[in-house]
């Protein structure tokens, strides 16, 4: 447990609603996907071409004090046909947030997001990737924190107090769209002495001015990055994460100007190990009303950089990113996404199509398709090359 | 003392409009713009107003789609107002969030909360002449009137719901706006609009919108309880209707920031 997880729980229990003038909603949604490999599985114990999935994430709500305090609780589960570590729970969110006049108290588990592009999240680090749910990088654990907001004229201030880490999650033996070893979290070690007690700190600084929104922060802590180190356990070999300690610091930037956003942010991470320069930036430009329709058409261009170069044991470090979004506006909020990524050091390629829509009012349908071609062992793409699949998913709103 | 600025503004300039008109015949551009201010500062000093606004999308067949939209906002002197509105139904984009700081002169600047990423993105607000949710009211019919937005040209006097209407011709200034010219029928008693035709960018019948069940707040801010917005190409309509309205509430600046937009919900 810990102290610092004692101490979240007494300021969570402190701040429960005592007054009769309680709001209490309850929302949220439960999702079937369905996968569907178009080639065979490239490593053993993968042996499946199609993966059934479902997930339930409700919210509940609690709003008290003229609408000065609230709770929200978010717990989430997901159960996988094949792979034992993808069926997992998470709470991603458990969290009382207290509001002044200038500032706000936000307490508890958490999710935060920073950042500014569109293919890389690269300064956005205060929560881990839950990379078991889905592979594009994008959902994210709770993460333990006290966040106090300050509102000042040049700008909001956040103060992080981080006490606890999460661990990454990792896809199982049995799952696809993983390296040919499977990650071994049972043998996860750290750099700290506290391992996954340390208390991370973090602060940043963002504003808005004119045509431009910024912000930078530094962040102290656990390196939410893992390395990955082989290791023989009883006679057979598996990856084991390391966790460093680390100091970051990062920027992001965007200009909105008329049909253009021009975005970029940047970071520099220094770890015992290495320290290193890393950056993505590029524009998204949107045709409003194409051919006489309500429709409107993005496209993206960004590159991302890494100082590393092909040392790097980050997936993007010298890529070219293009993307085009299609909005039709409609009742029915049709939405199409495509984009490819191609890594100029091992010349490969991997492309994502998003489609979705909804039906009635209270349900959605998506179909996406992910597919990969690399060639060069050393890439770290190259063992996802036969994990080309669609999937199709169903989602429920309540 | 802005107030006062203002009210000296105002002054001016309807000296300056009504001036001419007592040596010779005021011009209709003259007229159109007269009445538009006139419009605007009847309504001046709401200062803050919160409403729930719903939306009933219907389609050729008549098949109904609804939006449900809490909103907030704050007037600004000399400037176009802030807003921020959260979106209730559909279900799939409940707690997604919207901040709008609107100008009479440029474009908006405007924020969208996404809750499932937990993220604020900054948007491009050129996209004035597109559907709003999927309903046939653009942005730019549902951002607030501000007098700089149009050029002007009085028609005619006619009679409407209202008693006696002025019949004005609005010509957007903005080269996004999806319409080269919009026709409103503001009432002579209150300045209320009661109908506006719009016409699309090659000056054909686009859509029109009419005003019903007016009703009057803080003794002086008229706001209808619905709108009807048809489209004449698309066959396509949706209802807007307002509830809930309260003014003065209390709402400041602080109100209307990235921190107000993530919590909005």
């Amino acid at each position: 447990m810990g102290t610092s997880k004692l101490l979240l729980a007494a300021g969570l229990l402190s701040a429960l609603p005592v007054q009769a003038e309680t709001f209490y909603e309850m929302s949220g949604k439960v999702t079937a996907d369905l996968r569907y490999f178009t080639q065979d599985a490239k490593f053993q114990n993968q042996d499946y071409n199609t993966n059934l999935s479902f997930t339930v994430e409700p919210e509940f709500y609690w709003e008290w004090n003229d609408g000065n305090d609230n709770l929200t609780f978010t717990p989430f589960l997901r159960i996988d046909e094949n792979d034992s570590q993808r069926t997992h729970g998470d709470i991603r969110e458990l969290s009382w947030v207290h509001i002044g006049d200038d500032w706000e108290l936000r307490t508890g588990i958490r999710k935060v997001f920073w950042g500014v592009t569109e293919f890389q999240h690269l300064v956005d680090v205060i929560n881990q990737t839950d990379a078991v749910d889905d592979f594009d990088g994008e959902d994210k654990l709770g993460q333990q924190m006290i966040n106090l907001s300050l509102v000042r004229g040049w700008g909001i201030v956040d103060l992080y107090l981080l006490p606890g880490f999460r661990e990454r999650t990792f896809v199982g033996d049995e799952g696809r769209l993983r390296a040919g070893l499977a990650v071994n979290d049972d043998h996860t070690t750290y750099e700290s002495g506290a391992g996954k007690n340390h208390i991370d700190t973090a602060i940043r600084w963002s504003h808005t001015l004119g045509d431009f929104d910024l912000g930078a922060y530094w962040f102290r802590g656990t390196n939410r990055d893992p390395k990955l180190q082989a290791k023989n356990v009883n006679g057979s070999t598996v990856l084991a994460p390391y966790y460093e300690q680390m100091d970051q610091i990062g920027f992001d930037l965007q200009a909105t100007i008329d049909s253009w956003l021009w975005k970029i942010e940047g970071i520099h991470r220094d770890t015992s190990s290495e320290n290193y320069w890393a950056a993505q930036g590029g524009f998204e430009y949107t045709f409003y009303g194409i051919q006489e329709s309500a429709a409107d058409l993005g496209v993206l261009l960004e590159y991302g950089w890494d100082e590393r170069g092909t040392d790097a044991d980050a997936a993007i470090q010298n890529d070219l990113f293009m993307g085009a979004r299609l909005a039709l506006n409609d009742a029915e909020s049709t939405e199409m996404l495509a984009g490819i990524s191609h890594d100029i050091d091992y010349d490969s390629q991997s492309l994502i199509i998003e489609a979705s829509r909804r039906v009635g009012d209270d349900w959605k349908i998506s179909l996406d398709g992910r597919f990969f071609s690399s060639d060069d062992p050393a890439d770290l793409s190259y063992s996802i090359n036969q994990d080309d699949h669609l999937q199709l998913t169903v989602e429920r709103y309540f | 003392m802005t107030l006062l600025n203002k009210s000296l503004k105002t002054l001016l300039i309807t000296s300056l409009i009504a001036a001419p008109a007592i040596a010779s015949a005021e011009t209709a551009e003259e007229k159109g713009m007269r009445i538009a201010v006139e419009a605007k500062e009847s309504d001046n000093g709401w200062q803050d107003m919160q409403a729930n606004m719903n939306m009933i999308l219907r389609n050729k067949l008549g098949q109904e789609s609804i939006r449900e939209i809490r909103m907030k906002s704050l007037e600004v002197d000399g400037d176009g107002d802030k807003s921020l509105s959260v979106f209730d139904k559909p279900s799939d984009v409940k707690g997604t969030a919207f901040l709008s700081f609107s100008h009479s002169i440029g474009a908006d600047d405007q924020w969208l909360y996404l809750p499932k990423l937990k993220r604020v993105k900054r948007i491009a607000s050129r996209n004035k002449s597109g559907p709003f949710m999927g309903s046939e009211f653009s942005y730019e019919d549902l951002s607030s009137f501000e007098v700089e937005k149009y050029t002007y040209k009085f028609i005619k006097e006619e009679a409407c719901e209202g008693g006696t209407c002025n019949v004005v011709e609005q010509y957007p200034v903005d080269k996004n706006s999806g319409y080269t010219r919009r026709v409103v029928w503001l009432d002579q008693a209150e300045h209320r609009p009661w109908k506006i035709d719009f016409y699309d960018r090659k000056n054909s019948p686009l859509k029109t919108l009419t005003y019903h069940s007016y009703q009057e707040y803080k003794e002086k801010h008229w706001r209808a309880d619905m709108m009807k917005m048809v489209n004449h190409q698309t066959g396509k309509s949706t209802d807007l209707t307002y509830g809930s309205y309260t003014f003065q509430t209390g709402l400041s600046d602080s109100d209307f920031n990235k921190n107000t937009l993530k919590r909005a919900r």
